[in-house]
């Protein structure tokens, strides 16, 4: 009987080998996907074991930590805290317990929880000296004043977004999108929490709360555009100055069609020079501008402005569009903000940047560094160059027929006493036959008495609660533009 | 080493003269590393969970230490040439799995569910009722023959402990397997007690049939078919253990006596053609049940994808559990060296997280490391049982052993490749570290069992009665 028996102890040890290779597979090869899944709970509990690192504007955090256990079962020990969500959520994202994380929370989260490789070599010594594990902040380039102003003003008008950016480095200084929403309202697990959430779902919410309008809304940007457009016509040499005049009749009817092109009341554009057509914001100049420098140029201009690829800030916008598919009328179109021409507030705060910074468009960007728990540096970002949509001469020409507009044109609203302000209006019309309440922008810039400009800002407001009538760039979105470059300007003092 | 070596070597005789050495004192200092890691483990526990030594430490040491031994004296005393790894290698399963069970004790998530909080103590009652049954073992059966007298008193005892969970009023269905009894406040499972009795029967049969059985067949194809009244039992055997897969949907335990059976078989028979039949019919079998049965569907389906019956468990859908992915997700955490003792999240398993799935929860705390120590000391018992099996001088022995110990690598096998996802998870537990008291004492008795057959299998033979004829010659000498 010895030599079954032999056989059965082989078959035995077979039996124990398959565990053991089983085991290696589960445990050495599929390891890391089993442990990084994002249905595995253990993800999330990580995530809330220590209390959180913080989002950091001007020095001061935007985000805190509560111990969030109750009565022990919660196995989340720490809740994320927001002061001032509703302000902030356009630049934190949110990171709750039951729904995951966005925008900064989640992208830096490996920072935030402190489990980021970067820190692995600090961890383990924090492991060997006994001392619990921390997470690192994210300090942002925000400015508190400004996007206080931004917000203060939106609410006041309804619905709408603020992008501001520093033209000289490409520093976002404020983000901002109402109606808004209190990530702390949903940050835990709890039933509330939950009913928290579900309000703000867009298909419980016409208003769409949590989306970030400021990065992730295109709107027909109107008005606004034809800075683009002049831009392309001095860089293309169409028109070669601000005061020069152009080839324009009134009325213009659209190339190959019997359209008329129409503008907003009895305005003098007909022949006018850019810097009137830009102070009175005549349709027909700058449509015929776009008509006869063709979609080609016209495309390429508004490439290098930034449209038609996604920024990173590094919370993703979505991508601006310019047409690349149209013919020379829907050119036309294109060319004054209509047609399929869309943009993001920050796409817009982009272009008037450029122009502020005499031509050099810089990379947008909001953090600023990322710290270690012990407040080391672990990445710094460095201001980049995105693009060079204008030479420096035509920028200052650009600049001085954007002043005009807020000296005496449509954009007087957002004038700043001892300040040159430059900037342009937009009443974008929208909705089947224009029948939607048009949104009013507003892009502009502020220069400080030594050449240099320190903030660059775009503003959309989408009032459905106003009259009609009363939207136009110039009245709804240029104070809330000049609250905030006067906002960045003092906090400069 | 010990003191009785080299015992009588002044007379010839058939049987193996030269006495195996006792081991007593090796046993003796595996068992202090048996008995002093899972103390250590306990201490980590403490420290991992509260930041301080636990304050049970010492008690639970000496309650550990107090088992061992007393069943080390009891081996020294009654069967002093037992295998000398089988007592300390339980014990250090036994204590890992009582620290185990411990940690998950300190559980907000399963105390809030009333699946953990007490159930260490108990464990350790269990144990301490398993090791008494142990030591009644080795002190009342002084010679595992005898048990060969009760062949068919224990195929009666099999079937009844068997069937027991289908009588009305006795038996409960938990989580889907009708497997345990009620009694008083205690549930027992029958079938861990079941397995010994039935290795019992099948060695005491088998011992009487195994010629008829080997020899008087007709070759057929290559193959050696027996005759049907040798065949009998072999289908009746079959046939109740496929009766149990259907009536209490416990797919492990009709595997493991099947196997256990096939195994003697064909240890007693020497024929490999009776491990082709046993597979040919646990095939069908294992076909024709699943072709009717959802559960045992269900149990495949869930083995395929888990993670599909994860999100319908997750979604709310009857008859799926999330378990199996739980565990995936544990042992995945846990990777090559583990969390460490306390600090993993096994609890999110649930109730399970302690007895069936408890190698999840090792092998998040452990590591991919500690699974393997766990599966080489279940190899080391698998072996050294088989290796008794070897040493046993008579067929009884041998098969009673090989029974025993087949038995025991089945389950383990079944358990462990459940659990990681090897095969489709049957709901048996993990001898030794689970949660469970039929488990535990059932398992110390089967210990006893093995340990006498070693240490009837190395007992040196005693030496022969003097011989009349040779006290003649003496006489007769001038």
């Amino acid at each position: 009987m010895n030599k079954p028996l032999r056989r059965i102890a082989i078959f035995c040890g077979l039996l124990v080998l398959a565990l053991l290779l089983r085991d290696n597979y589960v445990q050495y090869v599929q390891a890391d996907g089993l442990r990084s899944d994002s249905n595995n709970r253990r993800v999330a509990i990580e995530r809330y074991a220590t209390p959180r690192g913080d989002i950091i504007v001007d020095g001061n955090p935007v985000t805190g930590a509560v111990k969030s256990k109750k009565n022990g079962i919660d196995d989340f020990e720490y809740k994320r805290t927001y002061k001032n969500g509703p302000m902030w959520a356009p630049v934190t994202g949110y990171a709750s317990q039951a729904f995951d994380a966005s925008q900064l929370e989640k992208l830096d989260d490996g920072i935030l929880t402190g489990n980021d490789d970067r820190l692995f070599f600090r961890n383990t010594l924090d492991m060997l000296t006994g001392k619990k594990q921390q997470g690192g902040n994210v300090v942002t380039t925000l400015n508190a004043a400004a996007q206080k102003a931004a917000y203060q003003g939106l609410l006041s008008r309804g619905k709408g977004a603020v992008a501001a950016i520093n033209p000289q480095t490409g520093a976002i200084l404020a983000l901002a999108s109402t109606p808004s929403y209190d990530p702390s309202a949903f940050a835990g697990t709890s039933g509330s929490d939950e009913k928290a959430w579900n309000k703000l779902q867009k298909k419980n919410n016409p208003d769409d709360p949590m989306l970030n309008r400021a990065l992730r809304e295109t709107y027909p940007p109107g008005s606004t555009f034809k800075v683009v457009t002049a831009a392309a016509a001095l860089e293309n040499g169409l028109y070669t100055s601000a005061d020069q005049h152009t080839d324009s009749p009134l009325p213009y009817i659209l190339p190959g069609t019997t359209t008329e092109l129409k503008n907003e009341g009895n305005i003098p554009c007909k022949n006018a020079s850019m810097r009137i057509a830009l102070r009175f914001s005549c349709n027909t100049v700058f449509g015929k501008i776009g008509a006869d420098l063709r979609k080609e140029k016209m495309l390429t201009e508004a490439e290098k402005f930034g449209f038609n690829s996604e920024q990173l800030t590094p919370v993703r916008s979505n991508a601006s569009v310019f047409p690349t598919k149209m013919d020379r009328p829907q050119t036309a179109l294109s060319s004054i903000g209509q047609f399929e021409t869309a943009a993001t507030p920050l796409q817009m705060a982009m272009v008037a940047s450029a122009v502020a910074n005499n031509g050099t468009l810089m990379k947008p960007y909001m953090v600023d560094k990322l710290q270690a728990p012990n407040l080391d540096v672990i990445s710094q970002t460095e201001p980049e160059k995105l693009s060079q949509p204008l030479s420096e001469s035509n920028a200052q020409i650009l600049q001085d027929m954007m002043e005009t507009v807020v000296k005496q044109g449509t954009g007087t609203n957002a004038q700043i006493p001892n300040v040159t302000v430059g900037g342009k209006t937009g009443t974008a019309q929208h909705g089947v036959a224009n029948s939607e309440k048009p949104y009013a922008w507003f892009i502009s810039y502020a220069k400080l008495p030594d050449g240099s400009s320190p903030v660059a800002v775009a503003v959309v407001v989408e009032d459905g609660s106003a009259n009609r009538d009363d939207i136009s760039g110039g009245g709804l979105a240029a104070p809330i533009a000049r609250d905030v470059m006067k906002a960045v300007i003092d906090s400069k003092k | 080493m010990s003191s009785s070596t080299n015992t009588p070597t002044h007379h010839t005789s058939t049987i193996g003269s030269i006495g195996a050495p006792s081991r007593r004192n090796t046993e003796l200092a595996l068992l202090v590393f048996a008995v002093v890691i899972p103390v250590f483990a306990y201490a980590n526990v403490g420290l991992a969970i509260d930041d301080k030594v636990p304050a049970g430490l010492l008690s639970y040491g000496l309650g550990l230490g107090l088992l061992a031994g007393v069943a080390h004296l009891v081996v020294r005393k009654f069967a002093p040439y037992a295998d000398p790894l089988l007592l300390p290698v339980a014990t250090l399963l036994n204590g890992l799995g009582l620290v185990m069970i411990w940690r998950l004790d300190q559980s907000k998530l399963l105390q809030s569910i009333k699946q953990a909080g007490t159930a260490a103590p108990r464990q350790l009652m269990y144990t301490a009722l398993g090791i008494a049954l142990f030591v009644i073992v080795l002190i009342f059966l002084k010679d595992h023959r005898v048990l060969q007298r009760y062949t068919y008193i224990s195929m009666v005892g099999a079937l009844v402990l068997l069937l027991l969970p289908l009588v009305p009023g006795l038996g409960a269905n938990i989580y889907g397997a009708k497997i345990w009894i009620h009694v008083g406040s205690f549930s027992i499972q029958p079938g861990e007690f079941a397995k010994i009795v039935l290795a019992i029967f099948f060695a005491g049969y088998l011992m009487v049939k195994r010629d008829a059985l080997a020899l008087a067949s007709r070759r057929f194809m290559g193959l050696y078919l027996p005759r049907g009244r040798d065949l009998g039992p072999i289908l009746v055997v079959w046939f109740i253990s496929i009766l149990i897969l259907v009536f209490e949907t416990d797919l492990g335990t009709s595997l493991l006596f099947f196997g256990m059976f096939i195994i003697m078989l064909y240890v007693a028979t020497e024929r490999t053609s009776w491990i082709v039949f046993g597979l040919l019919m646990s095939a069908a079998g294992a076909v024709g049940v699943a072709t009717f049965e959802t559960h045992v569907q269900q149990r495949v389906q869930a083995w395929l994808d888990p993670m599909h019956e994860f999100m319908q468990s997750r979604q709310g859908v009857p008859g799926h559990t999330e378990q199996s992915m739980q565990a995936l997700w544990a042992f995945g955490s846990g990777g090559t060296l583990g969390t460490g003792w306390g600090q993993g999240h096994s609890e999110l398993i649930r109730f399970a997280a302690n007895s069936d799935f408890i190698l999840a929860s090792f092998g998040e705390e452990m590591g991919l490391a500690g699974i393997m120590a766990i599966l080489v000391l279940y190899g080391l018992i698998v072996e050294r049982g088989i290796r008794t099996a070897l040493a046993a001088r008579d067929p009884f022995g041998k098969l009673l052993a090989v029974g025993l110990s087949g038995g025991f690598a089945l389950q383990v096998f079944v358990v462990a490749g459940g659990v990681m996802g090897l095969i489709p998870l049957t709901g048996m537990t993990m001898p030794f570290v689970a949660y469970g008291g039929s488990s535990v004492i059932a398992n110390w008795a089967l210990m006893g069992i093995l340990i006498r057959i070693s240490d009837t299998a190395r007992r040196p033979a005693p030496a022969p009665a003097p011989s009349p004829d040779a006290e003649m010659t003496q006489v007769v000498r001038p």
